[in-house]
């Protein structure tokens, strides 16, 4: 864990209540994909903790959705203020537990915490399927992003807007398969769904409200397989096998 | 300059002690900086027997402040002496402050004895804010007779300081506190969370599953300063004054309102260096402030 100053670099709605927030400054404490960073917002006593999407050498973006009265602030940040932030949070994805060809399933702002680890994984050279789920097409990103990556795409929506009409397990019965390991993360009922549906191992990225965003309150404590688990720090990515639905 | 404080014959390197529930077991802060620059640490709170705690939702925003209900999730008594303790001691060599929780007597009693003899705890902090579970749910702190029974009861069991940590969810802390004196208590924490609650208007239904939870942050300060300079003005027992401290500014308040030492909670929460940083301004204040020795102030007002 890291705690530093960034500056705003962009700040800008990307979809239906959905902003990409591109910030400068040190990135050396983010190690993998899918972990995350705690954003101090002035005006809430706790921080928000939101997956990293994507970074480089010195510059680091996030995708949130406006949900409530932080996201309702950030969202008002302009371009060249200064953010506080602590980063390199939570696990991440494992890209070793791969071999050859992973299945990557999202639904929503889920299609966030992946990115990076799709990444990772093409670097690999592995070969990844991106399944994209959404409400509608308003709600569509990161689709252009990760095919640029190389990834296969495909999308279902809940209204036939883009892709096919239905939910991701109805695009991964229209797969061919072949897959060894996969890698979900979006709204529970939708992981749940994958995880039963995928008889291959695979990993899950979890969400809780969280207190301190760095293991020290037990405020995000969920039941595994394997104990008691605090989401931010034991996870936020767990095995499917370790996940208690 | 004088920043060193004294509980009961232990001699803290300065006043600044993260509360018990917002530090772990003090390992994973090691790893964001050097804790060998905090006075004491006060542990997570344990049980006899290992704790899930509540369901989650555990935590909720609130103006200045948090709710909690985690619940007082922990691995338990003998995990905390065998491996928790001893692996913080390893690492630090300042004042180890084990919380103790139960919801009975005689819960307490073999909690406190456990810890009581393991060598690296050098205080007992007893947290009396748990449901009776023999007296109709109501936590032991809430009542006179019981807070002193309860103190009775490890201090019989202890070889070690015994602070009592007051629940401010009471009508006459003072009275409370002069119970727990008479009992035999060494010394006292307070306060606790003030008994708190949000609604989340769109699901109309609680923010926590646990319905009620703790309310800290800064924006109980004025309660705890208020509750601690009673305490101190009721009894002459030392006090570890604790509850919406953020910065030195607020540690001096904090010991003129009476306090010796002073925990930091939830402000952990919001930036885990919040202690450390509380530490290295104390000095400059107490320049500005023209205080030689920090014990010089306590109580003053």
């Amino acid at each position: 864990m890291r705690q530093g100053d960034y500056t705003i670099l962009e700040n800008s709605r990307i979809a239906s209540r959905i902003w990409r927030m591109t910030l400068s400054g040190d990135t050396e404490g983010i190690l993998r994909g899918g972990q995350f960073v705690d954003v101090e917002v002035d005006g809430c006593f706790l921080r928000r903790p939101f997956a990293v999407t994507d970074w480089t050498k010195d510059t680091l973006s996030l995708i949130y959705k406006v949900v409530g009265q932080g996201t309702e602030i950030m969202s008002q940040w302009r371009e060249g203020s200064s953010v506080n932030l602590l980063t390199g949070l939570g696990n991440g994805f494992d890209t070793s537990l791969c071999r050859k060809k992973a299945l990557v399933v999202c639904g929503g702002i889920g299609a966030s915490p992946a990115f990076h680890l799709v990444k990772e994984l093409i670097e690999e050279g592995k070969e990844v399927t991106v399944v994209l789920g959404y409400n509608n097409a308003s709600e569509l990103i990161l689709f252009d992003e990760y095919r640029k990556l190389g990834a296969g795409v495909r999308v279902a929506t809940m209204d036939g807007s883009v892709g096919i009409k239905g939910l991701v397990t109805d695009v991964i019965d229209t797969l061919d398969g072949g897959y060894d390991f996969f890698y979900t993360c979006g709204p529970k009922v939708m992981m749940e769904a994958v995880c039963r549906k995928l008889d291959i191992s695979g990993q899950v990225s979890l969400e809780e409200r969280m207190g301190c965003g760095c293991g020290i309150c037990f405020g995000c404590t969920c039941h595994t397989a394997d104990g008691p688990k605090r989401v931010c720090f034991d996870g936020p990515v767990f095995k499917k096998e370790d996940v208690i639905w | 300059m004088v920043t060193s404080v004294n509980l009961c014959g232990i001699e803290l390197r300065n006043p600044v002690v993260p509360a018990s529930g917002t530090f772990g077991f003090g390992l994973e802060a090691s790893s964001f900086y050097d804790i060998n620059c905090l006075g004491g640490i006060s542990l997570k709170g344990t049980t006899l027997e290992a704790r899930f705690g509540n369901e989650c939702p555990r935590i909720a925003e609130c103006p200045d402040g948090m709710i909690n209900s985690v619940g007082l999730q922990n691995p338990g008594v003998k995990v905390l002496v065998e491996e928790k303790i001893p692996a913080l001691r390893k690492i630090y060599g300042g004042v180890v402050i084990a919380n103790v929780s139960g919801f009975s007597i005689e819960e307490y009693e073999k909690c406190c004895s456990a810890v009581s003899a393991s060598p690296d705890v050098d205080i007992i902090e007893v947290n009396v804010s748990c449901p009776n579970v023999h007296g109709g749910g109501l936590a032991f702190g809430t009542d006179a007779a019981t807070a002193a029974q309860v103190t009775r009861a490890v201090k019989r069991v202890s070889t070690k300081p015994v602070f009592i940590k007051l629940s401010p969810n009471v009508t006459d802390i003072a009275a409370i506190a002069r119970a727990c004196e008479e009992a035999g208590a060494d010394g006292l924490t307070l306060i606790n969370t003030i008994l708190g609650m949000r609604i989340d208007i769109r699901r109309r239904k609680p923010v926590v599953a646990n319905r009620y939870g703790g309310f800290s942050g800064r924006a109980v300060l004025p309660v705890a300063l208020r509750m601690v300079n009673q305490v101190h003005n009721a009894c002459s027992l030392p006090i570890m004054g604790c509850g919406g401290v953020s910065c030195a500014s607020d540690v001096v308040e904090m010991m003129m309102a009476g306090a010796t030492a002073v925990q930091v909670g939830a402000e952990n929460l919001r930036n885990p260096m919040a202690c450390r940083d509380i530490v290295n301004e104390l000095p400059l204040l107490m320049e500005e402030l023209h205080i030689e020795n920090i014990n010089e102030i306590i109580g003053i007002v």
